[in-house]
């Protein structure tokens, strides 16, 4: 019941050292064969606004030239304060992320206070180097990661590669085969203090100009009902944009773009 | 080579329970009461941080009463448990019987394989969406359960507590008649007020739209509760 040796004090509040001892079974498969068939292609992207930060991404995930999905979630929730957004292998990443969630809420049960956004974003780096040797088979899990630091009251955002190199953010960055085109619409449009709408705006823009680039990114569409998945970090938590509200900021944005 | 001097094991079991039931008899008691929107645990607590009450999982909750160290070994494990569980097989799977059941066990062994019983009795609530499928575990030093239902008082008092609460307990009280209830037990068994910065309360609160149920109540609340303000 005493935690692991290199921690002999405390109880270590690590899940994943947890699971490793005792379920390695379950564990992301960190030494699978890169011969199968993999859902890429992706645009993820991230922006600070006035008081938080804006995580989003589009819905389509591929296998080579199909459409493996039109309604697939790329971003998420991490707890209560922050969210991951996910580009590269799709089943890896989405794994990386659930084990990466229950790592979060592990460490605030067993200590009894949430990680720092720091930590946690440190913590993600270490994942994703864990996740490296798959990398070079191709497996690439390149997550941005976005959230609010109570303790400096704003928002932050974290980018990575797949070596676990991790950098933060000022304004806005994006990842995935669309990541480039997003880019050129945030660096024409994103300036220091947006108020949140602004900000949902730029970043629904952004995804929409991706689609129109990238085979690999999937475009909203009305006629479907498919809206990007948009996440809204501030002092008040984790706020997922519903459909609703996203569909008039969809088409205006769409209208403007014909 | 040195003989132990023969013990009847009745004798032996005896003087465990004795020395276990001393040591949680010095400590304070926790109430842990059903009301209309879930469970309402709460404590008399000096500290703010060293809690007796905490989280497991999305609808479970712990307390603990007796000996700090322990019954935090207990919480952590059953962190573990829970969180092992959800993960590899799937979030609504973890259960606070299959919780109770651990911690029955982990106590059965230790009150007769260790050196010395633990001091600690252990409540595991767990929340439905309906109030009728709420479950509340007692487990005792010795690993025995029972199931409770409404209210449920563990702790140093334990037995005038539940004599009390027999008595006022009614179910489908709001939380704020709840915390009120609770505080008059506590106060009650001691004979004498307790304040509100002493008091420790946390819930489970099935109306919360957050997947995790459990909810600290601060201290600017408990006394809004109790002063009416």
């Amino acid at each position: 019941m005493s935690g692991s040796p290199d921690l002999p004090i405390g109880a270590n509040p690590s899940f994943i050292d947890l699971i490793k001892d005792t379920r390695a079974d379950a564990l992301p498969a960190f030494d699978r064969s890169a011969d199968v068939v993999v859902r890429h292609g992706t645009t993820v992207l991230g922006l600070k606004f006035e008081g938080g930060v804006v995580v989003a991404g589009d819905r389509r995930a591929t296998e080579g030239l199909y459409i493996a999905d039109d309604r697939m979630e790329k971003v998420f929730a991490a707890d209560e304060f922050s969210a991951v957004a996910i580009s590269g292998a799709a089943g890896q990443a989405v794994e990386v992320v659930k084990l990466f969630t229950v790592e979060l809420e592990h460490y605030e049960k067993v200590t009894g206070e949430r990680l720092s956004l720091e930590g946690k974003a440190n913590r993600l780096a270490q994942m994703i180097r864990e996740n490296f040797p798959l990398a070079l088979q191709g497996l690439v899990v390149v997550p941005l990661f976005g959230g609010y630091d109570e303790r400096h009251g704003d928002g932050r955002l974290f980018r990575y590669d797949a070596t676990g190199g991790r950098w933060e953010e000022e304004e806005f960055d994006t990842t995935g085969s669309g990541g480039r085109a997003a880019k050129g619409t945030l660096k024409k449009l994103w300036r220091a203090g947006l108020p949140r709408d602004e900000a949902l705006r730029i970043a629904v823009q952004a995804l929409v100009d991706a689609a129109e680039e990238d085979i690999g990114t999937g475009g909203p569409s009305l006629a479907k009902g498919i809206y990007p998945t948009v996440l809204v970090i501030t002092s008040g938590g984790v706020e997922e944009i519903p459909d609703e509200e996203l569909k008039p900021i969809v088409e205006s944005v769409v209208g403007e773009t014909k | 080579m040195s003989f132990q001097p023969y013990v009847p094991p009745e004798q032996l079991m005896k003087d465990r329970s004795d020395y276990a039931r001393k040591g949680i008899a010095r400590g304070k008691s926790v109430v842990a009461l059903e009301y209309a929107n879930g469970i309402l645990f709460l404590a008399e607590n000096p500290s703010a941080t060293l809690h007796k009450i905490s989280e497991i999982y999305d609808r479970i909750a712990f307390a603990g009463v007796g000996k700090y160290s322990e019954f935090e070994d207990m919480r952590i494990a059953g962190v573990r448990h829970a969180d092992t569980r959800g993960y590899t097989y799937g979030r609504e799977d973890v259960k606070a019987k299959a919780l109770a059941g651990g911690y029955s066990q982990a106590l059965a062994t230790i009150f007769t394989q260790q050196m010395k019983p633990y001091e600690i009795e252990i409540l595991v609530g767990e929340v439905c969406e309906e109030s009728e499928g709420d479950e509340l575990y007692l487990i005792l030093f010795d690993g025995s359960v029972t199931d409770e239902h409404g209210f449920v008082g563990i702790g140093g008092h334990s037995e005038e507590l539940m004599a009390h609460l027999q008595k006022a307990y009614k179910p489908g009280w709001d939380l704020r008649t709840a915390v009120k209830q609770a505080v008059a037990a506590l106060s009650a068994v001691e004979s004498r007020e307790i304040a509100p910065n002493q008091v420790e309360a946390a819930v489970l609160d099935r109306t919360r739209k957050q997947r995790r149920k459990f909810r600290r109540l601060d201290n600017a609340e408990i006394k809004r509760m109790l002063t009416g303000k």
